[in-house]
């Protein structure tokens, strides 16, 4: 718990979730706190710290998801993903993505994604949830705003009051009262807010910049609107930041494209390699291939590109190499860069063995540029080439407890059981996973009248009903 | 003077070939390894350089396990990465399993993992994409595209992507069986179209361990091998034995010297 002062009285600044659960809020006098909570530990708080963490929060951010990110007042960072999602294969993967690093940094949050910063803003704070990603449209956006409380939308304390004195309690509320007699009496911030949040007003940010990056930018004469004007001049800043990390011997990682349109409001692009890489064709095709994401509105009128992440060259990237033959195989990075950036891919991978004997856990994804691991699978247990995401269950007729079925039904068809082979026994993990739904699994391979093969199991070793529940399940097919 | 009009038909259907291929020289073949196949394929076996369409028959034809491996067979055979692309295991919207490829499964037909990278992607058009970007890149094994259906313009240019590289292309098509038999039949700008079946292991081999019940057993799968359209070669059915562990089809035992030894064996049988 940390306390501050404020006047004369010591004032709680933050608590952590015991105090909460103990109903104790910042806001609350010191002296009050501790009559209700005896044996409270309290530290002063360091707002000046707090602030400089917050920042460099805000370039880890960056460094990670977006070239836009913007410290929002004393407790929160705002994250434009527009142009940067499909790096983390789409928003709700990114959201997802950001709480986990954030909590593995043991720090808790509460993110919202939405249209616009003011939204984000309110619901991050205010929407209940520990995260949500609300859709693109409109009536969606004006639906989540309307139950929120008035502080959501970044009033001033008094203003707060005077509305409430007024039986305004909602955002809701407040977007149906008429507007020329509340500007009269609180002025035009609340009009202002209410329209940032509502996507009718633009609310640029101004991004956070790491210290040292490589850039490049133009000033623009005229501003710029057409795609084949922003392809030239996205073609003049590659060259020149290629030129600047060529200096340092360096190549790019990632690379933002920062626009910003005649109304002020800011666009950006993202892109990243799977490799360091300094070549401008490569760069620029990457770079060229997302304009249509770009929403020049009357115009660009200031445009720079950033090399947020660079790295020194691998050897077999340097320039004239790239695209080459290099050692026998063909290049296979600028393929990868090129899928990785298209919008559309969820995930681009190769697959591994890892030891396991459950089925559906015998393998793990790897980077698709991952050194060869030389390791299959043993070729001796036969599976089949389709398994089902859930294994589904059978109804069967087995005479024997410890024999393959003689007819089993899936999905309404009965099928009679020709030929079969297995057991093949596997041993659940218990290890792992206390929740660890089987003990074992007996597999046979089955083949139909029609010579289809199928892959099916037991759960339960057939004698003991402690080892599973005996019944059926089809998990993939052969054919 | 029969031999000299064959040599000049021989070398008038050359020049047919090349005039088709836009003049390009040959991208080589594939060859499957089986004079059956090889024998009845223009060049002697799967051509390179070109888009070949792979569907499965009957009810599994939404599963697509049979094309995979077939392909995977094939691809088995030939060096460097294959680009794999893929819709997602749980395509957003609908709730029906949609069975994904089994990367332990189809090693067991050849294709190393190391030699596999996955591309994931639920709209039709961005897996089309990807495989003219793999396509494009010139240096791959092959790239595989797995697609409910593939209209004749996105055909043609993966077709066209496939030449321009010499690079092996596949869509494997994944589609219910009322809508695979549609779209198995509707005219393609691939170069080859196959079918493949599942068929019943031979009744002989049914050794049960008691009446009523199945088999014990499995011997190697049997696929019924179909080549639906390919220029230059009629369409044609063969039975074969499914890929080995080198990715390898062969025939059935029982046909192994040919099908008049066969019938004349059955004859014998028969006439006892």
């Amino acid at each position: 718990m940390l306390s501050w002062r404020e006047g004369s009285s010591r004032l709680l600044y933050a608590v952590d979730e015991a105090a909460r659960r103990l109903g104790l809020k910042p806001g609350l006098t010191l002296a009050h706190a501790r009559a209700r909570v005896p044996g409270l530990v309290v530290a002063e708080a360091d707002p000046a710290g707090d602030a400089a963490a917050l920042k460099t929060l805000a370039l880890w951010a960056h460094r990670h998801y977006s070239p836009v990110v913007q410290v929002d007042g004393s407790d929160g960072l705002w994250i434009e993903v527009t142009g940067a999602a499909h790096l983390k294969q789409g928003e709700e993967a990114l959201v997802q993505d950001l709480i986990g690093r954030l909590s593995a940094r043991r720090l808790s949050a509460h993110v919202a994604l939405a249209a616009t910063p003011g939204a984000a803003h309110a619901l991050a704070r205010y929407g209940g949830r520990r995260w949500l990603v609300l859709p693109p449209d409109q009536g969606a956006l004006g639906r989540a705003l309307a139950p929120l409380p008035l502080p959501a939308l970044r009033l001033a304390p008094e203003t707060i009051t005077g509305l409430h004195r007024l039986g305004l309690a909602s955002i809701g509320a407040l977007e149906a009262a008429p507007r020329a007699p509340m500007a009269l009496r609180f002025g035009a911030s609340i009009a202002e807010r209410l329209d940032q949040a509502h996507g009718r007003r633009d609310e640029p940010l101004t991004p956070v910049l790491p210290r040292e990056s490589i850039q490049a930018a133009l000033p623009l004469a005229e501003p710029v609107l057409t795609a084949e004007a922003l392809a030239t001049l996205i073609t003049r800043l590659v060259e020149d930041l290629c030129r600047g990390l060529e200096k340092r011997a360096l190549g790019a990682r990632r690379l933002d494209l920062l626009l910003t349109r005649v109304d002020g409001s800011l666009q950006a692009l993202r892109i990243g390699t799977a490799r360091s890489v300094r070549d401008t064709g490569h760069l620029t095709r990457l770079m060229v291939r997302q304009i249509e994401q770009i929403e020049p509105g009357f115009g660009i009128e200031q445009a720079r590109l950033v090399a947020s992440l660079a790295e020194p060259l691998q050897a077999s990237q340097q320039q004239g190499l790239a695209g080459e033959m290099v050692a026998g195989k063909a290049d296979l990075s600028p393929l990868i860069d090129r899928l990785a950036n298209r919008p559309g891919i969820r995930r681009l991978y190769r697959l591994a063995p890892v030891e396991s004997e459950v089925p559906e856990r015998s393998l793990a994804r790897l980077p698709a540029l991952a050194a060869p691991t030389e390791e299959s699978w043993p070729a001796a247990l036969p599976r089949p080439a389709r398994l089902l995401p859930r294994p589904e269950p059978v109804e069967t007729m087995a005479l024997l407890p410890d024999q393959p079925p003689v007819f089993f039904s899936w999905r309404g068809k009965r099928r009679r059981v020709k030929r079969a082979d297995g057991p093949e026994r596997i041993f659940g993990e218990w290890w792992l996973d206390d929740a660890e739904w089987f003990a074992v699994r007996d597999y046979f391979c089955v083949e139909d009248e029609e010579g289809r093969r199928f892959w099916l199991f037991r759960n339960g070793d057939g004698a003991d009903e402690a080892t599973g529940s005996m019944r059926w399940f089809l998990h993939g097919f052969f054919s | 003077m029969a031999q000299r009009r064959e040599e000049v038909v021989d070398a008038l259907r050359e020049r047919l070939r090349q005039i088709e291929r836009g003049g390009r020289p040959r991208a080589g073949v594939l060859p499957f390894g089986l004079a059956a196949l090889d024998g009845h394929l223009p060049d002697g076996g799967l051509a390179l350089g070109a888009l070949h369409e792979v569907g499965g028959a009957g009810e599994g034809s939404d599963d697509g396990a049979l094309p995979a491996l077939f392909i995977a067979g094939l691809l088995a055979r030939r060096p460097g990465i294959v680009l794999w692309c893929l819709p997602p295991a749980h395509p957003g919207g609908t709730t029906t399993p949609h069975a994904p490829l089994f990367a332990p499964g189809i090693a067991q037909a050849g294709l190393h993992p190391d030699r596999v990278i996955y591309v994931e992607a639920e709209e039709e058009a961005v897996r089309l994409a990807a495989m003219e970007e793999g396509l494009g890149h010139g240096g791959l094994a092959g790239v595989v595209g797995e697609l409910p259906r593939l209209a004749m313009t996105a055909g043609r240019r993966l077709q066209l992507a496939a030449e321009a590289t010499a690079s092996l292309a596949f869509v494997l098509l994944r589609a219910k069986p009322a809508l695979m038999d549609k779209e198995i039949t509707r005219p393609t700008a691939a170069t080859t179209r196959w079918r493949i079946a599942p068929l019943p292991s031979p009744a002989v081999l049914d050794t049960p361990a008691a009446p009523g019940q199945p088999g014990i057993g499995l011997a190697r799968a049997r696929w019924r091998v179909e080549l639906l359209r390919c220029r230059g070669a009629e369409p044609q059915v063969w039975e074969m034995e499914a890929c080995d562990a080198q990715g390898r089809l062969a025939l059935p035992a029982a046909l192994a010297d040919g099908p008049a030894a066969a019938a004349a064996r059955i004859r014998r049988a028969l006439t006892g």
